[in-house]
């Protein structure tokens, strides 16, 4: 497997607290990584610097191959990454259709366009229907994003994040808020868009059911660092990750 | 937004633009000086509703760019009568100062950003006073000509009488406005009205958000600059208060009123704005408190704007 984004020696600091001290990741094309660890691991801050949010102190970040440690955030999303947020981001005031609609006329380089309609944008209208019909939200099509429900917002959010078509899609808790039937929902899209459209993602999660049956590869992070990754399985068998979530100081 | 028009609506516009052509046979000087005055605020109000209900931009500065505009067509007239020249000056000049300007401010938001538009539009407003040599100080400009519209062997239309001038403004705002109408359903309104929403989101949709601010101010600057291009023809005359921020209020105002939201807010606010401080002066010198009363009571009364009865 080829390396998608490697982040190398990143560190970040806030005044005094280090939120990201040292971190060295790869994540492969094409293999379902989960990122887990308690509230304040940095798993949020790791996401913000590998997008473009925020930029390191120190260390260097690659994507397919190429130095992007301090790109701007919409350079990034034309060379194919994208996120969607923990708390809800959408364009609450548009349409459904334009919340997705957007993303797609930017990677078209139609976003700008100053005289067109939105209705003779033909061919970006049919590929946000196309992302509308995947996540289940075509009958909301015309609805103000911001009159959905909150299953249905979380879904909207999925769908923004992955209208610029990305090679690489961090999903910050997907199903956070959700009920389990919606959650189910969400999952099922997730593995189904991952095969589909050739996206890789990287989910972070708190659901430990979640993580250990939607991702090939998990991560643990704690107190800004890496202490653990590798499959499930190996990770289930280890102690300190158990520790880690029970919430125990860990023994130097 | 993906919307059609509503019939009654397309109704209202049709009988309220067949009056304004109208209003000439029908009407006497006055009523013609006041609707050149709601016009002019109405263009200027639209643009400036481009950065604040579309874009989540308060700008307190926008008579800067007004009075650049109004100055820069003023110089033009005095040099060479021709309308067009004067008017495509002051356009040109807004939109340049307002570029350069909103390199500056576009890199803040919220009050940030409303208190240096506020700050540059009071630096243009001290430029009109100590400029003496370029704008007459506080004498201002004066003995404006209402030049003619000339296209050399083509065309040379006297604008001498009211009428026509008014013609000219009618002509020109209907313009501005449907250039505006398609901008805010283009897939640039889109970009903005986004950015309005979300500035972080529409990053990750891949949209340079600092880029399309700047847009947003210098097309805000090009219809000030038109608005304050269309007045010294009118009054025959510009000076400095033109360019104060009690100036940069009235298209707030105007579009408190009128209707954030709604693309035609605005123009139906310049109208409340213009014909409310018609009456109250009759009454009283004191105007402006009843002015601030009347808009407190609409924009609480109607909350989203008198137009927003019409989006419904």
């Amino acid at each position: 497997m080829s390396d998608l984004l490697t982040i190398e020696g990143v560190r970040k600091r806030f005044g005094h607290f280090a939120a990201i001290d040292g971190v060295d990741l790869m994540l492969p094309a094409g293999r379902l990584t989960a990122i887990i660890g308690p509230n304040g691991a940095g798993k949020t801050t790791l996401i913000n610097l590998a997008t473009g949010a925020l930029f390191p102190d120190s260390g260097a970040i690659h994507f397919k191959g190429e130095a992007i440690t301090h790109l701007a955030t919409h350079h990034r999303v034309r060379k194919g990454l994208s996120r969607s947020f923990q708390i809800m981001n959408i364009f609450w005031r548009l349409p459904v259709l334009e919340n997705v609609l957007l993303p797609v006329l930017s990677r078209r380089g139609r976003a700008g366009a100053p005289l067109s309609r939105l209705e003779r944008e033909k061919d970006a209208v049919a590929e946000a229907e196309q992302i509308l019909r995947d996540i289940g939200l075509a009958e909301a099509r015309d609805a103000p994003a911001g009159a959905l429900s909150h299953g249905d917002q979380r879904l909207l959010e999925l769908g923004i994040a992955i209208a610029p078509r990305p090679e690489l899609c961090f999903l910050d808790e997907p199903s956070s808020g959700l009920t389990p039937v919606e959650r189910t929902t969400v999952l099922t899209l997730i593995r189904k868009l991952s095969a589909e459209r050739h996206t890789t993602f990287v989910i972070v999660e708190h659901d430990m059911d979640v993580v250990f049956s939607l991702a090939d590869w998990i991560v643990v992070m704690n107190r800004g660092r890496v202490l653990a990754e590798g499959s499930p399985a190996q990770i289930r068998a280890k102690r300190e990750v158990r520790e880690v979530y029970l919430g125990e100081e860990l023994s130097a | 937004m993906i919307e059609r028009t509503s019939r009654p609506l397309a109704l209202v516009v049709g009988v309220v633009v067949l009056a304004l052509f109208l209003l000439p046979l029908l009407a006497g000087r006055y009523p013609l000086y006041l609707a050149i005055q709601i016009l002019i605020l109405s263009v200027f109000s639209l643009g400036f509703n481009l950065l604040f209900g579309y874009t989540g931009l308060l700008s307190f500065g926008q008579a800067g760019f007004f009075a650049v505009g109004a100055y820069g067509c003023a110089k033009i007239l005095l040099a060479v009568p021709n309308l067009l020249l004067g008017l495509a000056g002051g356009v040109v000049a807004a939109g340049a100062a307002a570029l350069i300007l909103g390199i500056l401010s576009v890199r803040h938001t919220r009050i940030y950003f409303s208190m240096l538009t506020l700050a540059f539009g009071m630096m243009i407003y001290s430029i009109a006073w100590k400029w003496r040599d370029f704008t007459g100080g506080d004498d201002g400009l004066v003995g404006i000509p209402r030049a003619p519209i000339q296209i050399p062997g083509l065309l040379n239309l006297s604008l001498a009488t009211m009428e026509r001038y008014y013609y000219v403004v009618l002509v020109v705002s209907i313009l501005a406005i449907l250039i505006m109408h398609r901008l805010v359903r283009s897939p640039l309104g889109l970009t903005l009205q986004a950015i309005r929403d979300s500035e972080s989101r529409a990053e990750f949709a891949g949209i340079p958000v600092r880029r399309y601010r700047l847009i947003a101010f210098t097309i805000a600057g090009l219809y000030a600059g038109l608005a304050g291009a269309l007045l010294p023809p009118l009054e025959n005359t510009v000076t400095p208060p033109i360019a104060h921020w009690s100036t940069s209020a009235e298209p707030v105002l105007a579009t408190l009123m009128g209707g954030v939201h709604v693309f035609g807010g605005p123009i139906v606010g310049a109208f409340l704005f213009f014909m409310i401080k018609d009456i109250i002066v009759r009454f009283t010198e004191y105007w402006l408190i009843w002015l601030g009363v009347i808009v407190v009571a609409l924009v609480m009364g109607f909350r989203g704007g008198v137009a927003s009865i019409f989006a419904r």
